[in-house]
């Protein structure tokens, strides 16, 4: 009787819960996107889809639009957040992760309420919004992206080892070749999550740029507006491209990653 | 005297005891559930203050004011309640917030019994039979509860010549809400003598550079275009003084239903320049940019320009509604049941008919363009009420509402509201061309001292003119009809709009991207050999 009720159990059955989750909520609808993107309104199997979006015109500038848009923000992030990432790791002072906690904090508010509070902001600065649609999204996103850089940037550089520094210190090494050979290339697996985290839903986060004005579609509005017209197939097809542009994407950075954290050197 | 009133309270209560008793037993035989489905912020959801009741009788609370306490649809499940129907009934009200949304929520399965589409949705749910007809008894307006059919201004259905009978639709929907598309604007900003305003032109106007609206919605910007595109001939057909009434409405509804592909190609190059020009393309923000005046015009239905114009009023700034001279998109939302939902069920239909009779009770369609600021289809005589008592000009100086003004103006709702209807504006809040004086409303004492003036057209003008037009805006009026099969292609015109052509993109961005990634490229393979290019020996091995 006692041994029955043993709770008996290995380790790999405590994934189950995930990959029920996994099975019925990616799996599956991935499946459909699949079904739709190679059939037409009748149900037919066809490649005019796919076609359709290497075809025209409007759709490939789009995607360049979103590569453009989302390129030039995560950019833009990385050049603010690695400084701020960096000195928050390296200072001494005690209270650091109060500093922390400030630039994680807008993470806490809705952010349709923020970029609701930016809008007006920018109104101030720039008098009519419009004007500079692009520049406008890219605030949007950096303001609203910002944080996803920080946090795993500022991971990995106060996990470096600070004996590294100080070898390379005392090896001749000035400042900026300590920063280039030493501290940049072991932060780059912090630098490629911080990319990941940022690039990649830069690309469909359209709700910023209605909230901003910018009335040129991306990726998430393209597909957005092809569901709303009842298409379901050349919509699903977009969402099936977008998300093997993700997936080379995220296969290229964790090679990078990969060998980044075997010393770096490959990188540069 | 008030013992006898206890009294008689005591009485009514301890005969309604046993009625109450009994109408319990039949609450549990049977509870009709009805799935209504209706726009967001379309309905009165009550909770009104104690200083917003409307100072008009209701006959049918038997209260000398107009209120929203409860919600409506609680209201109708209380009233249907107490009624002698036989079943109780339930409703799951749930909301929509576009056509399309509804039209996908429907095919992806979601049954409801009665939803409240706009009048192309009905044509198209109509093409696809999925309407289940209103039955005769609802039609009936010999019963003084069917307050829609009875109460429904002639103008919009009823007759063959309303709107509803001409394009067959009578019997099928009943018309809930009802406007115009015009142009909402800041008469302070724009030029002095307001021409600009009263052309769909606007909107590609360099003057108004990123200062207008215009809906982020294919058919309302599909419209616009093909108005602008379209202005002259449609000048034309106004002052054409050799075709009737019904052949000037129809060559407009051709010009504007067009949708011949040169047609759907001329608007698309229209609408990519509209795109430059204006400051967004809104679904909601729209009504905010106005009122705290980051915008100097909108493209708004008539129901949201007077929502808007009262905001902007509480802000102090004040805004005006303009129905462009050339024409104007008459549109209806119209309460449908679904074969789907109903499923031949007798009592839910009974219920859903109800519930639109109900709707259409005057003081319920009082309070609920009180409410949300449109317009009902009702033409009954509190409605009339409401429209006086909003808009209509005090002369009595005791009065907290009174303000002093200069002319009365006489402004005519007798299409809608049926021969010698009419209220007293204050002129000032109208733009009115070639009114002349007249002595015809000397003997009312309302208006005995003022000037009063009569006739000649209105294009802009405050509330009053957003929330019922005059009739000459009403006769260059066109109901745009559903895309049918041309939906994809102006689906298709409309994705072309709003995306970016590889096309259009300038030279000089293609080469500075270029010009940047080569430079990276460069700077990271210079980098990576500098050991074998600078120095001419072999990389150092970790």
């Amino acid at each position: 009787m006692t041994k029955t009720l043993k709770l008996r159990f290995n380790r790999k059955q405590l994934c189950i819960p995930y990959a029920a989750f996994l099975i019925l909520f990616v799996i599956c609808p991935l499946l459909v996107i699949i079904y739709y993107a190679f059939t037409d309104g009748t149900g037919q199997f066809t490649f005019d889809n796919l076609v359709n979006f290497f075809s025209n015109g409007n759709t490939l500038g789009t995607l360049l639009n979103s590569i453009g848009i989302s390129v030039v923000t995560t950019l833009v992030c990385l050049v603010i957040a690695y400084p701020v990432a960096y000195i928050l790791a390296r200072s001494k002072f005690r209270k650091k992760y109060v500093l922390l906690m400030l630039f994680v904090l807008p993470m806490w508010i809705n952010f349709t309420l923020r970029i609701t509070a930016l809008k007006e902001i920018l109104t101030a600065i720039e008098t009519n919004i419009a004007e500079y649609p692009f520049l406008n999204t890219v605030i949007g996103m950096t303001y609203d992206f910002l944080p996803f850089m920080i946090l795993p940037l500022y991971t990995t550089l106060s996990k470096l080892d600070k004996s590294l520094i100080e070898a390379a210190e005392d090896l001749g090494a000035n400042g900026f070749t300590v920063f280039m050979r030493v501290i940049l290339p072991l932060s780059v697996p912090g630098i490629i999550s911080g990319v990941t985290m940022v690039l990649l839903p830069s690309m469909t986060n359209y709700v910023v740029l209605d909230m901003l004005y910018n009335s040129t579609y991306i990726m998430g509005s393209l597909i957005g507006s092809y569901f709303a017209a009842y298409d379901w197939n050349n919509g699903s097809m977009i969402s099936l491209i977008l998300l093997i542009i993700i997936f080379i994407i995220t296969l290229a950075t964790n090679r990078f990653s990969d060998s980044g954290e075997s010393g770096g050197r490959t990188v540069l | 005297m008030k013992k006898m009133k206890i009294a008689a309270v005591a009485a009514a209560c301890m005969f309604c005891v046993p009625v109450i008793a009994a109408a319990g037993c039949t609450a549990e035989d049977e509870t009709v559930v009805l799935r209504v489905s209706n726009w967001e912020e379309y309905i009165d959801l009550g909770d009104w203050g104690e200083d917003e009741a409307i100072d008009i009788a209701n006959p049918y609370t038997d209260e000398d004011y107009i209120m929203g306490v409860n919600s409506v649809v609680d209201d109708f499940t209380q009233w249907f309640n107490s009624q002698d129907y036989g079943f109780k009934v339930r409703v799951e009200y749930s909301t929509f917030g576009t056509n399309e949304d509804l039209y996908n929520q429907l095919n992806l399965g979601d049954v409801y019994d009665l939803v409240c589409p706009s009048d192309y949705m009905i044509m198209k749910l109509l093409a696809q039979d999925a309407i289940q007809p209103f039955s005769d008894e609802f039609m009936d307006r010999s019963n003084p509860e069917n307050y829609y059919i009875n109460g429904v201004s002639e103008y919009i259905d009823g007759t063959e010549d309303s709107i509803f009978g001409q394009y067959g639709w009578s019997g099928i929907a009943a018309c809930y809400m009802w406007g115009t598309t015009g142009l909402v604007y800041n008469p302070e900003k724009i030029d002095e003598d307001g021409k600009d305003v009263q052309s769909w032109d606007m909107l590609v106007n360099p003057d108004y550079y990123k200062s207008v609206t215009i809906k982020d919605n294919v058919r309302d910007a599909y419209f616009a275009a093909l108005s602008i595109l379209r202005e002259d001939q449609l000048n034309a057909i106004n002052a054409d003084e050799n075709m009737t009434a019904a052949e000037k409405s129809k060559a407009r509804s051709d010009l504007l239903n067009s949708t011949a592909p040169e047609t759907i190609a001329e608007a698309e190059d229209l609408l990519k320049e509209i795109k430059q020009n204006v400051y967004s393309f809104e679904t909601d923000s729209g009504k905010a940019d106005m009122v705290t005046g980051k915008v100097i015009g909108n493209l708004q239905w008539s129901g949201d320009a007077v929502y808007i114009m009262d905001q902007a009023d509480e802000e102090d700034t004040e805004l005006w509604y303009s129905v462009p001279d050339s024409n104007t998109n008459l549109w209806f939302d119209g309460w449908v049941m679904l074969k789907d939902g109903i499923a031949g069920n007798k009592q839910r239909q009974t219920a859903a008919e109800a519930f639109v009779n109900f709707l259409s009770r005057p003081d319920i369609a009082v309070r609920n363009m009180y409410y949300i600021g449109y317009t009902s289809s009702s033409a009954s005589e509190q409605v009339f009420e409401y429209f006086d008592w909003c808009y209509g000009v005090v002369t009595d100086p005791e009065s907290e509402d009174y303000y002093e003004f200069d002319n009365v103006y006489v402004y005519d709702v007798s299409y809608f509201f049926g021969e010698d209807s009419y209220i007293y504006l204050d002129m000032d809040l109208l733009n009115v061309e070639g009114a002349v004086q007249t002595n015809k409303y000397a003997d009312d004492e309302y208006v005995a001292g003022y000037p009063v003036f009569e006739g000649g057209t209105v294009n802009k003008g405050r509330q009053a003119f957003g929330q019922y037009p005059t009739s000459d805006v009403i006769n260059r009026s066109v109901v745009m009809l559903d895309f049918g099969d041309d939906l994809a292609a102006i689906n298709q015109m409309w994705i072309n709009v709003r995306c970016l052509d590889v096309m259009d993109i300038p030279v000089s961005t293609v080469v500075i991207v270029a010009v940047i990634i080569v430079a990276v490229a460069a700077a990271i393979v210079l980098y990576r050999f500098r050991f074998t290019i600078f120095y001419n020996r072999k990389e150092k091995k970790a």
